[in-house]
């Protein structure tokens, strides 16, 4: 009975570890939830309109004065002074006072709220957005309603769309034609140097595009100054009264008077916008497609680059090497490139793909240009193959595990069929492991996608004129810098003049940032399985 | 219908024509082989003949599919092997250092102990062989394809769903599925390591009735642990024992009056 005994007495062995381990993986999960969460809550924050106060400050006090409107955006306790203070947007900057929209008001200088009705928000072209009391529209025929009229939402949604059709034909005059025969007067003008003998065919051409210049150069005047025809005068909360011409309104809503439907569905609006349009005002206002697109594109390349190089890599070293010492040194070094910081990567990028080969293809191929460089600075291309540098390891040991995990057996069947050994691996190792390749892939992605340091020496631009693909000949523009999303993170947050204004847009272009990685690797993974069914070993 | 016969097999008939009635088609001479340190062949002389077949059997670890696995050079994969004499294939050395491996494995198939299909459809399993060669005509592995599987007895089973993949076949037709793969590019020898180990013993018997069939056309090397396999199908039986061969004869004077007692000992299930 003596082991019976002993079985009873004894404390259960290891349990206690058991659940060191659970709480290691508890508190990674609770980490990565926290911060998910966070990311999610402020990043869809920003586009929920919020309700306009008319806050009534007490007269005199360090806050201001007297009625001001604004939105609260969060109320909290000083923690150094202990007094209670709300955030409060304010918008309205203008040229005169381009200072903050964001300013801390102390609970205690509030002497009243209100939420008025008739409160309109603006977004604006410029300066932000602008908090007011809509007063009178005069339109461009004469027509002059007010605020109080029927028909003053309709007419003013009307100048607003007309407002904006003309700024959009003012972009394309500006973007396609005019930036066309810019291009051509370079052209020529290059063309000169290299040639002098053309001189005098080239200057007349360059007189002709001259004359173009000037005629479209005076439709844009015409459209810009029908732009400020329409004027919405406005009051704000002090009492002023001005004028702001609706050309320079984005769109507009009456916070206070939505439903909650109705919030719903500009918090929407707002966020496509966000999603589908480039970004005004140093990168504060306005949306972040570009950024978006350069991060897809770019992943894109990347993979496309590293995945055969790692493949053919990890075949050689799994396959075809003599396994000894030197495979194991190689093994060891390429497992270390790993941990070699980003930023040294860029600077390889930097000094190899930019500085010696693009360099050379400048000198190649697009000597009129020169000394502005084509290929020779940094680009999505060089960022591309800088990256997939970076994930190469990565690649390189997923493939080769891959490699390995294809049974022996099959590889035998290959080979009693007459198969060479390259044969073998073409027909059937690689085709089986091709899930664990794709795997490769997805943590390469993920790898890149995030990464910035590098990619500011190697073409990331805080604002790209024009993306890498589009549909002007020859449709793919490899040497363009581009946009990025991590890059963007870093320049609104750490690099914009109003802090308060770019916290927000941090949080909204992070959550893009992971929603773009986890789609991108949803698909590589949803690929996967797909291949993973069709390659699934056969068992008995 | 079986394999239309093949291209006349000269090499083996010139081979064969000076020594016995039966040709020698597959000799072994004073063959050694190592791995590494281990001494896994001693010594093994042995003719096999033409369409017959032929038996490998002893206790595990005898070097019985060893020897096998050298029949189409499958051991050369291994790292630090090296061998000692010679085995003649219609009387021409595997080891002739003009002789490429891959033509060597074209001329002799070979089917595992466990079933070995690839990812791919029954169609494209059984063509591999072919698809290697470069051989891409559809009508001749349409052709192919119908004659191998119905060479397999599995035609029947499969052939409404010859592009479906092949990991779809239950055990015992995934293993007639690597026959007909093996026998798809008509090699002149079949080698078969352990076919039916991992078989139930109904598929098992549809093996052994399409070894039968298949001995026609083929010249069959079978490795197995089942005696009763062993006189069920193979005209001659060689026993192996600790990497010698102790006895080697025709499949009935093996089993019912054999010369050493080590064999006598083995067939009467006193080791295994």
């Amino acid at each position: 009975m003596a082991a019976a005994v002993s079985l009873k007495s004894k404390p259960p062995q290891g349990e206690a570890k058991v659940w060191l381990t659970a709480m290691g993986l508890a508190l990674g999960i609770v980490m990565v939830a926290v911060l998910l969460g966070l990311i999610l809550v402020r990043g869809t924050q920003v586009f929920w309109p919020k309700r306009v106060l008319e806050i009534t400050l007490r007269e005199g006090s360090a806050s201001g004065s007297g009625p001001v409107l604004g939105e609260v955006m969060v109320r909290q306790r000083n923690v150094r002074t202990g007094v209670e203070e709300w955030l409060v947007h304010f918008g309205n900057k203008s040229k005169e006072d381009p200072g903050t929209s964001y300013r801390f008001v102390a609970s205690g200088d509030v002497v009243s709220t209100r939420e008025p009705l008739e409160v309109m928000v603006a977004e604006r072209m410029e300066y932000g957005d602008a908090i007011f009391y809509p007063v009178r529209l005069t339109t461009r025929d004469g027509k002059v309603m007010e605020a109080a009229d029927v028909d003053f939402p309709a007419a003013l949604e009307t100048a607003l769309e007309k407002a904006g059709g003309e700024r959009r034909q003012l972009l394309a005059l500006e973007r396609k034609e005019i930036g066309r025969i810019s291009k051509q007067l370079v052209k020529l003008e290059n063309g000169i140097k290299t040639d002098p003998s053309r001189e005098t065919t080239n200057r007349a051409a360059m007189a002709v595009l001259q004359a173009d210049y000037e005629k479209l150069a005076e439709q844009a005047r015409g459209l810009r100054a029908a732009l400020t025809k329409d004027v919405l005068r406005v009051r704000v909360a002090s009492g002023g009264e001005l004028d702001q011409p609706v050309g320079e309104l984005l769109h507009v809503y009456q916070p206070n008077k939505l439903s909650q439907g109705g919030r719903l569905a500009l918090a929407f609006q707002q966020f496509f916008a966000f999603l589908s349009e480039a970004p005004r005002e140093a990168n504060m206002e306005g949306g972040i497609f570009p950024a978006i697109f350069g991060t897809f594109v770019m992943t894109i390349l990347m993979s496309l680059l590293v995945t055969p190089l790692g493949v053919i890599a990890a075949i050689y070293l799994r396959e075809y090497a003599k396994q000894g010492l030197l495979v194991r040194i190689v093994r060891i070094s390429v497992n270390n490139l790993a941990g070699v910081p980003s930023i040294v990567f860029g600077v390889f990028g930097l000094g190899f793909f930019v500085y010696t080969i693009g360099h050379h293809i400048d000198e190649w191929f697009f000597a009129s240009a020169l000394p502005t460089p084509t290929f020779g600075t940094g680009g999505i291309l060089w960022a591309s193959f800088t990256l997939a540098l970076l994930t190469l390891p990565v690649m390189i040991v997923a493939t080769e595990e891959a490699l390995g995990a294809v049974p022996r057996g099959v590889r035998e069947a290959a080979l009693a069929c007459g198969a060479s050994k390259w044969q073998t691996i073409q027909r059937v190792v690689l085709p089986a492991s091709a899930p664990g390749v794709l795997t490769g892939v997805i943590l390469a992605m993920a790898r890149g996608a995030g990464e910035v340091a590098p990619l500011m020496l190697v073409g990331v631009v805080k604002l790209a004129p024009s993306l890498p693909l589009d549909l002007e000949a020859p449709f793919i523009h490899a040497e363009r810098k581009f946009m990025h999303l991590g890059f963007h993170i870093y320049d609104v947050g750490f690099q914009s003049p109003d802090a308060e204004a770019a916290k927000p847009m941090v949080y909204a272009t992070t959550l893009l940032l992971i929603v773009l990685v986890v789609v991108m690797n949803l698909s590589a993974i949803l690929i996967r399985n797909k291949l993973r069914k069709k390659y699934a070993a056969g068992t008995f | 219908m079986l394999l239309a016969p093949s291209e006349p097999r000269s090499q083996s008939l010139e081979a064969g024509k000076g020594e016995t009635l039966d040709p020698a088609y597959i000799s072994v001479r004073n063959f050694n082989f190592w791995y590494g340190p281990k001494h896994a062949i001693r010594d093994v002389s042995m003719d096999i003949p033409e369409k017959q077949v032929t038996a490998f059997i002893g206790p595990s670890g005898c070097s019985k599919s060893t020897l096998l696995r050298n029949l189409n050079r499958m051991n050369d994969l291994i790292d630090g092997v090296r061998h000692q004499g010679d085995i003649l294939l219609g009387g021409s050395s595997l080891y002739d250092p003009a002789v490429e491996v891959i033509s060597l494995r074209k001329r002799v198939g070979m089917v595992f102990q466990k079933s070995n299909p690839f990812a791919k459809s029954v169609y494209e399993n059984v063509i591999f062989s072919l698809r290697v060669a470069g051989r891409n005509k559809k009508s001749e592995l349409d052709e192919v394809v119908e004659r191998s599987l119905q060479g397999a007895a599995l035609w029947d089973e499969v052939k409404d769903r010859l592009h479906e993949s092949a990991y779809g076949l239950s055990g015992g037709q995934m293993q007639r599925l690597c026959i007909a793969r093996a026998i798809a590019n008509r090699p002149q020898i079949l080698l078969m390591d352990e076919p039916c180990a991992a078989l139930d013993p109904i598929a098992t018997l549809k093996i052994e009735d399409l070894i039968q069939d298949l001995k026609k056309e083929f010249t069959i090397v079978i490795v197995t642990h089942n005696m009763h396999q062993a006189t069920r199908c193979s005209d001659r039986t060689a026993f192996f024992y600790l990497g010698e061969l102790v006895e080697y004869d025709t499949t009935g004077v093996i089993f019912s009056a054999p010369r050493q007692p080590q064999t006598e000992a083995y067939i009467s299930g006193l080791f295994s």
